[in-house]
This record gives C-alpha cells, sequence and structure tokens, in this order.
C-alpha cells in the first residue's frame, strides 16, 4: 500500500514537472507601480491566455533606478530576467553593454518573427535604434512634455484663456497674471528634461556632438549655446521676478498645476491623468511654447519614459529567445498598443495604432491624447531632434539639473552656469567612454 | 577577582563564535574589501569591462571641486547636527532630571523620537515643511518668510539639521540622565551650602563631571551625522538643491547605486572608511580613559 502511494506520488510529481517544463517562464522586471502596473499585470495575462508554450512573469523591481541596479547585480550573478524595463536616460549604459543584451532586431530576426522597423513612430523608435538602422530595445511607455493651462487663472486675472504660443507671449501673460496677484504663474516638472532635452530637438540645436551622442561615445555637451544660455537667463529672470516658481528636479511641477495653485504649467504629457483625477481645475494642454526668432522653430519634442531591453544569460537557451521575440511581437500589435495608449496615456508605439485609435473616434473625446502624438511627429525628425544617447545620462541629467538650480536661486549667471555645467558633464562622458572601450 | 570560563574542549569557544565571526566576514570585512578592490578599477555597469586605473578615480575626486566643497557640506552639517543634538538634549537632560512628578512620562515621550526609522522622520520633516501645502510653511507664509528649500539652499540645510537633531536627541538624553544620575547629590548639595546658584552649580559641578559623556557623544553624533543621516537627506532634499545638501555618504549612494559609476562610488567609499577609523581612534584614545564606568 505504502509502495504504491509512492509510486503515484512520484508519477504524479513526474507529470507535473513535466507540464512545467512544456511552459517556458519568461522573467520581465518593470518600474510600473500603482495602477500602472495593474495594467503591466493586464498585459502579462492577457498573453499567457493567448497561448500555451511561454509564460510570462511580470514583476515589480521598484523604480527605474532601483530595478535597473537589481537587473545590473542579477546580471552579474548569471541571473539576468529575460525582459527589463528600463528608463530613457539608462539607454546609452545598456547599449554600451554589449555582452549583456540582445538587440531588439536580432531577437526577432533569430526567432524569425515578423518584425518591420518602420512600423513604428519614427520618433519614438529613433530614440531606441542605432545607426545602422537596428532597433536596439522596443519603446514601450513613451511621452513627451506639454504645456498646460488653467483657464479659470487666466479668466480670474481677466485674460482671455488662450494659451501662450511663444516663450515671449508666456513671459507677457506671466506678468499679467502676476499683476493679477496670482502667486505662481508658471512652474515645471522635470526641468532638464523639458528645458534642455526637449527644449534643444523643439529649437533643432545641438545637446550634444555627433548627433547628440547617438553617433559614438566621443560626443560632448553643447548646452552653452547662446540660444540656451539665452532660455535659462530668462527662466531665471522670471524666478526672480515670482514669474517662475521652480518645483523640483522631477514630477513635483505636476501637484503645483493640479492642485491650481500655478497657472501655466509644461510636464510630461502623462501628467494628465493627474490632473482629471483631481479635478480641481478647468485646463487644457498645448504645444510647448517656443522662441519665435529661432529659425525652424518648432521642430518635433522628443519622447521620454522606458523601453524594454533583452537581457542575455549564461545557459539562456533558444527557445527562452523565442518566447521574447513572441511576447515583443504581441505587445507591438496595433490592438494591444491602443489598449495601452488610451489606459495609460502613453504614447502608442506603431503607426498602425495610432491610425486605429484615430478611426474610433478616441482623439474627438481626448485631444490631449493625440496632441502628443502631433507634436512628437510635427516635422521629420532631424539629427537634433531623433533623441539623444549620453553614457551615464542619470549622473549628466543630475549636473545639468544642479547648475539650472543655481541660476535660479540666483548664485551663478546663466552662462557661467551652463559652462560649467558643460564641463562636469563632459567629465562623465569621458569616464564613460573610458569604461565601455 | 576576575571571572573565567574554561572550556573543557579546545574547538567549542571556536565554534561558539564562529557564526558572529562569519557574519562579521561576510557582511563587514569583505564588502570593505571589495570596495578597496573596486576603487583602484574603472569598470562598466555590467561588471564586463575591467581595467586597472591606479590612483585615477582617487584623483579624479579631488579634482572635482564638487566632491570637495562635499566635504565642506559634510563638515558644517556635521558640526550644527552634534553640536543641537548635544545641546538640546543635555538641557532636556537638566530639566527631566529635576521633575518629581510624571517623571516617566516626560522619559518615554523624550526617548520615543529614536524609535522613529530615518526615512519616515525625513518624509515627516519634509512634509510639515514642504514649500506649497506644509503646514509649518503656511505659518511661516503668514509671518512673512519666503520658505522654499527645494530653491534656497540654506533653508535646505536647515531642514536636513533640524530633521537629524530631532532624531538624535532621545539617545543623547539617556545618556545624559544616566550621567546626570550617577552624580552625587552631596556634590551639588555641598557646592549648594557653599553659596553656588543652579546656574553656576551646573557649570562647575555638573557640567566637568558629565564630560566623559558629552565627549563621548560628541565622537557618536559626528559619526552619526555622517553616516546615519543618509535616510532623511534621501527622503528629503536628495542632496538638492545644487548640492546644497550633499553629504559625503549621499554621494556615495547617488555615484555606485542609481549612476552605477563603482569605481568612482568605491572610492569614495574608501576615504570615508580612512575617516571612520581616524574617528574611531580618536574615540578609543581619548574617550575610552577618560569614561569612568
Amino acid at each position: 500500500m505504502r509502495f504504491k502511494l509512492l509510486v503515484a506520488a512520484l508519477a504524479s510529481a513526474g507529470l507535473y514537472s513535466a507540464n512545467a517544463q512544456a511552459q517556458t517562464e519568461i522573467q520581465w522586471w518593470h518600474s510600473m507601480g500603482g495602477a500602472l502596473g495593474d495594467r503591466v499585470n493586464g498585459l502579462a495575462d492577457k498573453f499567457n491566455a493567448s497561448q500555451k508554450d511561454y509564460k510570462v512573469v511580470a514583476t515589480y523591481k521598484g523604480q527605474y533606478p532601483v530595478s535597473m541596479t537589481a537587473a545590473i547585480a542579477a546580471f552579474r550573478a548569471g541571473n539576468a530576467p529575460h525582459i527589463l524595463q528600463v528608463f530613457e536616460v539608462g539607454t546609452a549604459t545598456m547599449m554600451a553593454a554589449k555582452g549583456a543584451i540582445v538587440p531588439v532586431a536580432t531577437v526577432m530576426k533569430n526567432a524569425k518573427e515578423p518584425f518591420d522597423p518602420k512600423a513604428y513612430l519614427p520618433t519614438v523608435a529613433g530614440y531606441y535604434t542605432d545607426m545602422k538602422g537596428n532597433m536596439l530595445s522596443l519603446p514601450f511607455n513613451s511621452s513627451t512634455a506639454l504645456f498646460y493651462i488653467n483657464k479659470d487663472a487666466f479668466k480670474k486675472a481677466s485674460l482671455e484663456p488662450v494659451a501662450p504660443k511663444t516663450w515671449k507671449e508666456l513671459v507677457a501673460t506671466a506678468e499679467k497674471l502676476k499683476a493679477a496677484g496670482h502667486a505662481c504663474p508658471y512652474t515645471t516638472a522635470w526641468p532638464s528634461w523639458v528645458h534642455i532635452e526637449n527644449f534643444s530637438a523643439w529649437h533643432n540645436v545641438p545637446i550634444g556632438t555627433k548627433q547628440n551622442g547617438m553617433g559614438g561615445l566621443d560626443t560632448q555637451f553643447s548646452i552653452n549655446s547662446p540660444l540656451h544660455v539665452r532660455h535659462i537667463a530668462m527662466l531665471g529672470d522670471m524666478t526672480k521676478k515670482g514669474l517662475f516658481v521652480y518645483a523640483g528636479r522631477t514630477n513635483q511641477g505636476d501637484a503645483k498645476f493640479s492642485s491650481g495653485e500655478c497657472a501655466m504649467f509644461t510636464g510630461s504629457a502623462s501628467a494628465q491623468a493627474g490632473i482629471k483625477k483631481a479635478g480641481k481645475v478647468d485646463w487644457s494642454v498645448h504645444f510647448l511654447p517656443y522662441h519665435d526668432d529661432v529659425k525652424g522653430a518648432p521642430q518635433n519634442s522628443i519622447i521620454g519614459g522606458a523601453s524594454l531591453w533583452v537581457m542575455a544569460s549564461k545557459n539562456r537557451k533558444p527557445d527562452e529567445y523565442k518566447g521574447v521575440a513572441k511576447f515583443l511581437a504581441f505587445l507591438s500589435k496595433p490592438e494591444i498598443q491602443m489598449e495601452w495608449h488610451t489606459g495609460t496615456g502613453y504614447v502608442p508605439i506603431t503607426l498602425a495604432a495610432f491610425e486605429m485609435t484615430r478611426k474610433s473616434g478616441y482623439y474627438d473625446k481626448e485631444p490631449g491624447a493625440e496632441l502628443t502624438v502631433r507634436q512628437l511627429t510635427h516635422k521629420p525628425p532631424t539629427a537634433n531632434s531623433k533623441g539623444l544617447r549620453f553614457g551615464n545620462f542619470v549622473q549628466g541629467r543630475e549636473v545639468i539639473e544642479e547648475e539650472m538650480e543655481s541660476v535660479f536661486a540666483g548664485k551663478k549667471d546663466a552662462k557661467t552656469a551652463m559652462n560649467d555645467a558643460v564641463k562636469r558633464g563632459n567629465e562623465i562622458l569621458r569616464k564613460f567612454q573610458a569604461a565601455n572601450k | 577577582m576576575e571571572k573565567r570560563v574554561a572550556f573543557r574542549s579546545a574547538w567549542l569557544p571556536y565554534a561558539l563564535l564562529a557564526p558572529q565571526i562569519a557574519i562579521t566576514i561576510i557582511f563587514f570585512f569583505w564588502p570593505a574589501v571589495q570596495a578597496v578592490w573596486f576603487a583602484f578599477q574603472l569598470q562598466d555597469a555590467f561588471g564586463l569591462q575591467t581595467e586597472f586605473v591606479g590612483l585615477q578615480n582617487f584623483a579624479a575626486l579631488f579634482a572635482d571641486e564638487h566632491y570637495l566643497a562635499s566635504f565642506q557640506t559634510t563638515a558644517v552639517f556635521s558640526v550644527l547636527v552634534a553640536f543641537f543634538g548635544i545641546a538640546i538634549s543635555l538641557l532636556l537632560a537638566t530639566m527631566a532630571d529635576r521633575v518629581v512628578r510624571g517623571a516617566l512620562v516626560y522619559k518615554t515621550l523624550l526617548i520615543w523620537p529614536y524609535a522613529v526609522a530615518a526615512a519616515v522622520a525625513g518624509v515627516l520633516w519634509a512634509f510639515m515643511f514642504a514649500p506649497s501645502i506644509g503646514i509649518v510653511t503656511y505659518v511661516l507664509k503668514r509671518m512673512g518668510v519666503d520658505w522654499n528649500w527645494i530653491i534656497n539652499g540654506d533653508q535646505a540645510m536647515l531642514l536636513v539639521v533640524m530633521a537629524s537633531v530631532w532624531k538624535q536627541i532621545s539617545y543623547n538624553f539617556l545618556f545624559f540622565l544616566a550621567g546626570l544620575q550617577s552624580i552625587p547629590r552631596s556634590l551639588v548639595e555641598a557646592a549648594a551650602i557653599d553659596g553656588a546658584g543652579p546656574v553656576r552649580r551646573f557649570w562647575t559641578v555638573v557640567f566637568p563631571l558629565l564630560s566623559p559623556t558629552t565627549f563621548f557623544l560628541l565622537v557618536v553624533n559626528i559619526v552619526y551625522a555622517f553616516f546615519d543621516t543618509f535616510g532623511v537627506i534621501d527622503a528629503t532634499t536628495q542632496g538638492g538643491p545644487a548640492q546644497a545638501t550633499q553629504i559625503l555618504v549621499y554621494k556615495v549612494y547617488y555615484d555606485g547605486v542609481k549612476a552605477a559609476d563603482l569605481g568612482g562610488s568605491s572610492a569614495q567609499s574608501v576615504i570615508l572608511m580612512l575617516i571612520v577609523i581616524a574617528l574611531t581612534v580618536i574615540q578609543f584614545r581619548f574617550v575610552e580613559r577618560r569614561v569612568q564606568y
């Protein structure tokens, strides 16, 4: 009797493990918390239900820098996840790690999954594509910087609730708001991303040499150009006059706008969800302001957000990469993209998904969602507006923000600060270059 | 008479010590050795390419004026935290020592903040002093103070100092209270009979007798300000604005963990290690000699 039981137990255990082996697990580490995390899990569940060979396991690993650090440690221990979500500033670091990643284009080719790089939105895919046109990582959640106004605040100051189009108009409007007693005419989120990175693309000026670093590791920052200095000086001047209220380095500006404290705001397109949820102000969203004396402006803005990298690891079998390819193809499907786009406010990554969403009539209800795509594709991207790729830009962006803060605090003039930002930024770039020969 | 425990077996004492030694080696010595090793290397984030660069990481640090400025920030921060932490807790301890009724309640409440995690303390203070929504900000604004530590470096420093001091007062308070209670009443009474007032009694009798405790706390508080205030800073200013609150230990974390610059971060932690060793030597050479157990 006991023997029989044992045999039965062994047999069922064998069956069970055979069953488990038939399904290859794909580990996906991401940084989408809260409601966005539910959406990510939804994507994994949907994929798992759509086929039987692979099982995608989505795991929240903390915020972007944390999950990246965790993946680096896991890679060093020979245990990297199959797919890792990496924020845009980590792109150069991932790209330089040749033995640690497999380009998405290669993964798709090896798995014989149909894959057409031209199907993706050029400004989105371009950010994650190398000079030869190979897509390195799959764009996942992308947004851009937009401009918001609080119509109530405008009306209260007896102004027409029309958004200023240029920075000159914005300053004039801010002055009128201030004169009418408004304490915070203008604020911003993500100072470097909005006022240096997107600003440069929008005015078609380089952030760095070598096509913003996309052409090689020997790039140098060029954010001390007269236009950059003039713009930062303008912001410093606005701070002094109380027209611009600095909110901090990340998305602290969002709350200042959604609570009604500030009348005008530049921030991520993804701020719309929070503003809607707070429901405190009558607002509208617009293209970023520009300096109208700059030739060719406005050009197009660039993205922010994250992409999915396929990581290599010892003992990884071809079948696992095949599963990864299948999942990435699944994510690129128009209906999946449309669901992601309309559910989260992030940009659809393929043109087909954009068309599909337009046909569904969604943009008639949500003009803000379409604005993001329209601004990103405003003109065909140039070498200055395709994106950027700077080594260790986590540190680089911090340096830029520190120098901007010293201008806003009145400790340095804009020219000195931007020169210092370039000098310190270039040191970081040289160190990265030396470490990634 | 000295108490001695004799083990009959030769290996048992070693076996009993082994777990503690293993933990010390694995979690303290091994990472420290690794940090020293990494400090002389240039390595990409994934550890795919490693190059021995000698003292290059250190040279780069000392050529960086922002790193040198970080020393100054750390010094200012540590002195402020240690001074106010000690002064306020000494005041509180002398007060609490005099209280007759409800002494236990006062003491418990004063020790309470010590149980709060540094990050929680940071968030708590950041909330109270938040530039647009903080309750203290609201009061300050009504008083005409333009409170905005997001952009004002001095105010940011003030905020992290307040949060760090608040967190450390309990610890100091405990030591001072114990120190005060061990001072013989007869000495204080003798001084009183000689006609010394309370203030004079404190400065000429009590304070000198407390000096070993004060010196010990000074060293502990400086070490605390150097290393343990990381959580407070990470939860509030994150080193900003424009590096106004970037103390050495925070920069080690930022460069190593967030920016994946292992060589630079390790070199910084080696420098910090040397500072701790120096502080520990001071503690053992001077404090051990003067504290009466």
